[in-house]
């Protein structure tokens, strides 16, 4: 179901993604004929590890490097996308129970000219805007109006398109009151009962519960700088090291990134970002999102309902690694 | 209150470490009193005092709640260290370690057994193991047992007991809240009920997804339940937080638990409830004219309606 990432040959960074694409498909082809045919290769794959090795050493940016890509100031924020991206937004409001949050907002618009139910979680673009929003980390009311909004996707048949950015569900006093682990259940438990398609694509952080909450897709993209995990490199780090700053060592040891993530599946594609990344060339970083995005909802608007609520839970229902005995 | 009323049939087991064991007397956590062993046993691990509910590990919990043996359908799969995490040990060192002390694989038990007579189906987080955190391993059992249940047509009670996703497995285990739950619609279709009981603790990624979209909602006298850690939610707003906050009694009084339940009246109030919500299995209720006889027939076969299921 995934497909290579489209990449221009003056994009440092995704041509390496790429060359190392290439070469790990050739070493496992590789492995594949030793294993089938008892024949040793070792000689033939001695340097191509060592080439691959080589560029993932040099050519990327580390684990902890993305990270901070993911949270650069200027890095787009899902409203930005959602306005160069798309036509005739409209956001809706309020969960007809208690508030509107301002950290996952949404509402119908044409997605490169396609009807879609948005899903934005909204870091803000400045200080107070920031604040206002809880720098993306949305209360249990932002998760009920997101599930309103899937209510009003399948009424109406809009396609589900959710930008995922946030460090996670907001930790507050209030919001366990208010069932924070409930609305994010009911969330997920809602999303995977869709009659209509959802995709779904971390444009930045992807921090755990509050991530997953509007992450059931049929499709689960992410940019190549994001990253998407149970837990904040300095979440981990506080609960192994009682120290947040060894956040960069948690980075690396979550396997948190985008190539991470296409390795074990959870992904099935990661979308291009500019040279240096997405705050670089924000109008590049949003033409390669509303492409890929667009691919997706057309390859998916030739399935029926059935398949779409079935592949959705299918595509989940296989993830996971351990061993039968 | 006498156990009696609710445990008519069922006979204490004794296993031989208990039996073996020099230290006869306990100290409650809580009360400081001293128990004999005996009868922190009789009462299901609570404190005869002041109703302290133990922690106890998942086969006890299946015997506090079947009439008799479970039968294990879980065990057969074994986590792997997929992201090769180290911190400050390996993964595998870890799970080895957990595996030794509570001799099975991950920190989960399922499978069937009789409830006050009802087939049921029990998945039992076991908090030794990891602290309950659900990994990749946790996810499949919860779900395959789910799906067997479905496939049985025979209700699915969760026993929660976890600090919730497990960190080794990252995203991995991120997908087991999402993989769970939609396992779990497959009881929903076929108008099967699901319940769980919220145990000390019940946190994080187990908080967000199986355990709160569960029918009917029991918590644990005093059980800490929530989304957040109660530190990282200190450290967020910065200020102390209320008595009691996310314990069991706060969450019914907030609206988001069905009760608060003593472990030694769980089995009892399960029984009621199962038998409330199933119609093909309670006892039959009279049929006063040929209408009700012909509705109550067509309830004994309930057909899956796939589109029925909407959000509540
Ligand atoms: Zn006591």
């Amino acid at each position: 179901m995934s497909k290579p990432v489209p990449t221009p040959p003056d994009h440092a960074a995704s041509s390496a993604q790429h060359s190392i694409d290439q070469l790990q498909d050739r070493i496992r082809d590789l492995e594949q004929t030793a294993h089938d045919t008892g024949q040793n290769l070792d000689l033939a794959l001695g340097p191509l590890r060592e080439q691959l090795q080589e560029l993932h050493s040099q050519k990327l940016p580390s684990r902890w490097e993305r990270v901070q890509l993911a949270r650069t100031a200027g890095r787009p924020t899902a409203l930005d996308y959602a306005e160069w991206i798309c036509t005739d937004f409209v956001e809706l409001h309020g969960d007809r129970v208690y508030g509107d949050d301002q950290a996952l907002i949404g509402g119908p618009a044409y997605w490169q000219g396609r009807r879609v139910m948005l899903l934005l979680q909204q870091k803000g673009r400045d200080t107070k805007d920031k604040i206002k929003r809880r720098f993306g980390s949305a209360n249990p009311e932002g998760y009920r109006k997101a599930v309103r909004l899937m209510d009003l996707a399948d009424k109406f048949g809009l396609p589900v398109v959710a930008l995922i950015d946030t460090q996670g569900a907001y930790p507050g006093l209030e919001a366990e009151e208010r069932g924070q682990g409930w609305a994010i259940a009911e969330s997920i438990q809602r999303m995977s009962r869709l009659k209509v398609p959802a995709v779904c694509a971390v444009i930045g952080e992807g921090g755990s519960g509050g991530a997953l909450a509007i992450g059931i897709g049929n499709r689960v993209l992410i940019m190549e700088n994001a990253w998407y995990s149970v837990i904040s490199p300095e979440g981990a780090a506080s609960i192994i090291w009682k120290d947040a700053s060894k956040a960069p060592t948690a980075a690396e040891a979550l396997k948190l990134t985008a190539p991470d993530l296409l390795a074990l599946g959870i992904v099935e594609e990661v979308i291009a970002e500019p040279a240096g990344g997405a705050h670089l060339n924000p109008q590049q970083a949003a033409h390669n999102l509303g492409q890929v995005v667009s691919r997706h909802l057309d390859e998916l608007a030739q399935q029926s309902p059935e398949q779409w609520q079935q592949g959705r839970a299918e595509r989940f229902r296989k993830l996971g690694a351990f061993e039968e005995r | 209150m006498a156990l009696d009323r609710f445990f008519p049939r069922r006979k204490p087991q004794v296993n031989r470490a208990e039996q073996d064991t020099p230290d006869l007397w306990a100290k409650c956590p809580k009360c400081k009193a001293n128990i004999y062993l005996r009868e922190l046993e009789q009462q299901l691990y609570v404190c005869p005092k002041c109703g302290f509910h133990n922690r106890v590990n998942p086969q006890k919990r299946a015997d506090v709640l079947l009439d008799g043996p479970l039968e294990v359908w879980s065990g057969h799969i074994w986590p792997v260290d997929a992201l090769e995490f180290h911190d400050t040990e390996t993964y595998p060192d870890r799970l080895k370690r957990a595996q030794q002390k509570t001799g099975r694989p991950d920190a989960i038990l399922t499978g069937r057994g009789e409830l006050d007579g009802l087939p049921v189906a029990l998945a039992i987080m076991d908090f030794e193991f990891s602290g309950g955190s659900m990994g990749s391993v946790v996810g499949e059992e919860i779900a395959r047992a789910a799906e067997r249940a479905a496939a049985e047509g025979i209700p699915f009670v969760l026993v929660a007991a976890s600090g919730g996703a497990r960190m080794q497995e990252s995203a991995l285990s991120l997908m087991q809240m999402a993989k769970t739950t939609i396992a779990l619609e497959g009881l929903a279709r076929r108008g099967l009920p699901y319940i769980s009981i919220l145990s000390d603790p019940t946190t994080g990624g187990v908080t967000a997804s199986l355990a709160t979209i569960a029918d009917v909602i029991i918590a644990e006298p005093g059980a800490l339940i929530g989304f957040a850690g109660p530190r990282v939610i200190q450290q967020t707003i910065r200020q102390n937080l209320p008595e009691g906050f996310q314990r069991a009694e706060f969450l019914l009084t907030h609206g988001m638990v069905d009760m608060v339940t003593d472990r030694r009246e769980q089995r009892a109030e399960l029984s009621k409830l199962l038998r409330l919500l199933q119609a093909r299995i309670g006892p039959k209720v009279p049929a006063k004219s040929s209408e009700a006889g012909a509705s109550e027939a067509g309830a004994s076969q309930p057909a899956p309606q796939e589109g029925e299921h909407h959000h509540v």
